[in-house]
């Protein structure tokens, strides 16, 4: 059999340089949502001082062949520098931050702000019935965190979605 | 440089200086209030000719013919709005068969942008997914820049349309002209070289096949024709059977005894079995549409699959293939010929020997075959008409041009093309009514030459304003209408898998199309038997006008062989010619023999 056959799932963070230009990101989130592929996370900011140059970090979801394509997909679009597939050039990084929002009195509190110390999280807003915490870390840290603090009284969460980068002296 | 380049003029001025500056010679268009500046400056000078259409789809599909009959890029202009949204079904189709466009629209003045003012749309964003790429000018500064890079990347690579949307104060205000520069695009740097090991593994896969066949598509169009001549000779080289796409057709001569015909959904059955039954399969220029493969799990099931595309999103999209080569089909060609001829291992001759002797029994089914009775007022066969408007042509400098449907196909099995850019279809969006505008862009770029739009009584219908266009740039295109009263395809798919229940496919209310030639200064003919019909493609042929010929068919006749969509090469539907094997076909059995 040559064919497509059923694969494996697996997730990828895929970084993406572009051409600081209007409609840029429009037209890589067409892309995704045209050719039905996911979009787990997207964030998207300029990265050099002349703000020139964005990049896009993705994390998606699918067969090998699909993320194959969505990478093609990507470096065909004439704004696009370059694509690189972090998940699978070697070992990255990557990092989200999320402020979250904790709603509780008396014991809840208390246990919220032992966990959020634990969890390396900062409180950056406090009242008496309220905290906000940032947290930073990867997205399975940030699960556990907010799966911790779901019956403590959560009750916002605003996450950036995933920066990625490659570790060591390697660059996109 | 001299010293107009640094004088500032305005953005309408710096449009048609860069329009000159690539070569453009025709535009093919329809004013409104967003571009009156252009046509203000198109009226004062005589270096570029603009075409006035009827419809802005016209226009997108002119500059496809044209494109595609000569290999440049074809430009059109629109205004802002209604417009642009006109334009989008032609953008698209142009999108799908890879042709190089520049469309330029029109916009309101950049202060009204997003207030719903008169005849706005988004544009950009509308035609995103419709374009290669496309851009909005903001500054006159970058106008000059901006068509420049338009041009750049509508040609380069794997070829698009490209849309530049420009403001009307863009247009309006003074800023300074820029020459195209040289050098590299910033972000888009499309690969045409070939790398050296797939090109090696190509030719030793090859060299070792004991039935390889060459599965041929519009990317060899695209190279131009000098890959064309690579083709033939790798062909030669290999001594494989070739077959080609819709969208390939003329790229290899029909007339060379390796051309097996058309493969795919309508394609032959020696094609379609050789397809089926290789070993070593060459896709040249080819995207494995679902149109050709059939079922992809049933596809080539036996064969290692070479794949040489010069966009790397085309490897693996639909066929997962062994040796991918990501080059212009002219490169790849002339590296996979340079390799061939440095490898000295020999190929086997008597397998090769072999695998035409099983070629042969399968065209010996003579899969297009048709009876055409020549009985005094008999029907005429749609494959007879387009054989004989072949028999009539071919020695002619002749290109055609079609519609979309059964009329397209039969087009594609039985007009013979032996030259690349002589056939132009719209073969990935199925575009109605792309064919007569389409031969009317072919037949601007083409004055002395016989263009044809071979169309259906229902397709033409989509674009028939353009008779007008016709008459008034004495373009003579001739329309050959095989009208058999129905949207033919639509009604074939409804008698085969739809229980024969017509559902709206009957064409009612015809107009009478020699009154319609005749209201649009034009000369009308029409066939309604066998005896008419040579007759009235002599007459067409020798007039000097824009002729419609309505020629009636046979009504109930479908087009095969047809793969059934989900079904698998070996399990085509003959005709009624083959009537005791129409019956699901399993030639696997021939196959593997």
């Amino acid at each position: 059999m040559n064919a497509i056959v059923e694969e494996p799932l697996r997730s990828a963070t895929i970084s993406v340089l572009v051409e600081n230009e209007s409609g840029v990101l429009a037209r890589v989130i067409g892309l995704f949502s045209g050719r039905g592929y996911n979009i787990d996370s997207l964030t998207v900011a300029p990265v050099e001082e002349d703000r020139r140059k964005s990049r896009i970090t993705i994390v998606t979801t699918g067969t090998e062949l699909v993320i194959d394509q969505i990478k093609a997909q990507l470096d065909r679009l004439v704004p696009v520098y370059r694509v690189s597939d972090l998940s699978r050039e070697g070992p990255h990084l990557a990092r989200e931050l999320a402020l979250i929002k904790v709603i509780g009195q008396n014991q809840n509190r208390a246990e919220a702000l032992r966990l959020a110390d634990a969890f390396r999280a900062r409180v950056i807003d406090a009242t008496t019935e309220s905290f906000v915490f940032e947290l930073t870390g990867a997205t399975d840290k940030l699960d556990a965190f907010l799966d911790l603090m779901r019956p403590l009284g959560l009750a916002e969460v605003s996450r950036t979605g995933v920066a990625a980068i490659a570790r060591g002296t390697r660059t996109i | 440089m001299n010293a107009l380049t640094t004088t500032a003029v305005s953005g309408a001025e710096i449009l048609l200086r860069a329009l000159k500056a690539q070569g453009v010679d025709v535009i093919f268009g329809y004013p409104g209030g967003a571009v009156l500046p252009i046509y203000d400056a198109l009226f004062q000078q005589n270096a570029i000719r603009h075409i006035l259409v009827r419809h802005e789809q016209a226009a997108v599909h002119a500059a496809e013919g044209y494109a595609r009959s000569t290999g440049k890029v074809g430009v059109v202009l629109v205004t802002s709005g209604p417009g642009a949204t006109n334009a989008v079904t032609g953008l698209l189709d142009a999108l799908m068969d890879s042709v190089p466009l520049v469309c330029l629209t029109g916009q309101v003045p950049t202060h009204l942008i997003g207030n719903d003012a008169f005849q706005e749309a988004d544009t950009t964003g509308i035609t995103r997914q419709a374009t290669k790429h496309n851009y909005l000018v903001k500054r006159s500064e970058d106008l000059a820049r901006v068509v420049h890079e338009a041009f750049y990347v509508a040609r380069t690579g794997r070829p698009g349309p490209v849309l530049v949307d420009l403001p009307k104060d863009i247009l309006i205000n003074p800023a300074p002209y820029d020459d195209p520069v040289a050098g590299p695009h910033r972000s888009y740097r499309p690969r045409t070289e070939p790398e050296p090991a797939p090109i090696r593994e190509a030719i030793r896969l090859i060299k070792a096949a004991k039935r390889p066949i060459l599965y041929t598509g519009g990317g060899i169009i695209n190279a131009g024709p000098e890959a064309s001549d690579l083709l033939i000779e790798f062909a030669r080289l290999t001594g494989a059977p070739v077959t080609s796409t819709l969208m390939g057709l003329g790229a290899f001569p029909a007339s060379n005894p390796a051309f097996l015909g058309m493969l795919g959904m309508h394609g032959t059955y020696e094609a379609n079995l050789a397809m089926h039954g290789c070993d070593v399969m060459v896709n040249l220029g080819a995207r494995f549409d679902d149109r050709v493969t059939g079922r992809l799990n049933a596809f080539a099931p036996g064969a290692k699959k070479i794949h040489l595309d010069i966009d790397p999103a085309n490897i693996n999209k639909n066929v997962v293939v062994d040796v991918p080569i990501i080059a212009d089909a002219l490169l790849g060609l002339r590296a996979l010929i340079e390799a061939w001829k440095s490898d000295s291992t020999r190929q086997d001759r008597t397998a090769l020997a072999d695998w035409w002797q099983r070629i042969e029994v399968w065209r010996t089914k003579d899969s297009l075959k048709f009876t055409q009775s020549l009985a005094p007022g008999a029907t005429i066969k749609p494959q007879h008409a387009i054989k004989r408007l072949w028999d009539m042509t071919h020695e002619r400098n002749t290109y055609i041009t079609t519609e979309v449907g059964q009329h397209q196909m039969w087009a594609a099995q039985h007009y013979r093309f032996d030259k690349p850019n002589r056939w132009m279809t719209s073969g990935g969006l199925g575009t109605m009514g792309y064919g007569l505008p389409a031969a009317m862009g072919t037949q601007l770029a083409h004055p002395d030459a016989l263009v044809i739009d071979i169309a259906g009584e229902a397709s033409i219908l989509m674009n028939i304003q353009e008779m007008g266009t016709l008459a008034q740039y004495r373009l003579p295109v001739k329309i050959f209408i095989l009208n058999n009263e129905y949207m033919g395809m639509v009604r074939q798919w409804q008698e085969l898998l739809h229980g024969g229940r017509y559902s709206e496919s009957y064409s009612a209310a015809l107009p009478d199309f020699v009154k319609l030639a005749e209201s649009f200064h034009a000369v009308g003919l029409r066939a309604e038997t066998i005896d008419d019909l040579d007759r009235v493609i002599a007459e067409m042929i020798a007039s000097d006008r824009p002729v419609i010929a309505d020629i009636h068919v046979d009504k109930r006749e479908n087009c095969f062989p047809m793969i059934p969509s989900g079904a698998a090469h070996n399990e085509m539907i003959l005709g009624p010619e083959h009537e005791e094997e129409a019956r699901g076909i399993t030639d696997e059995g021939l196959v593997l023999v």
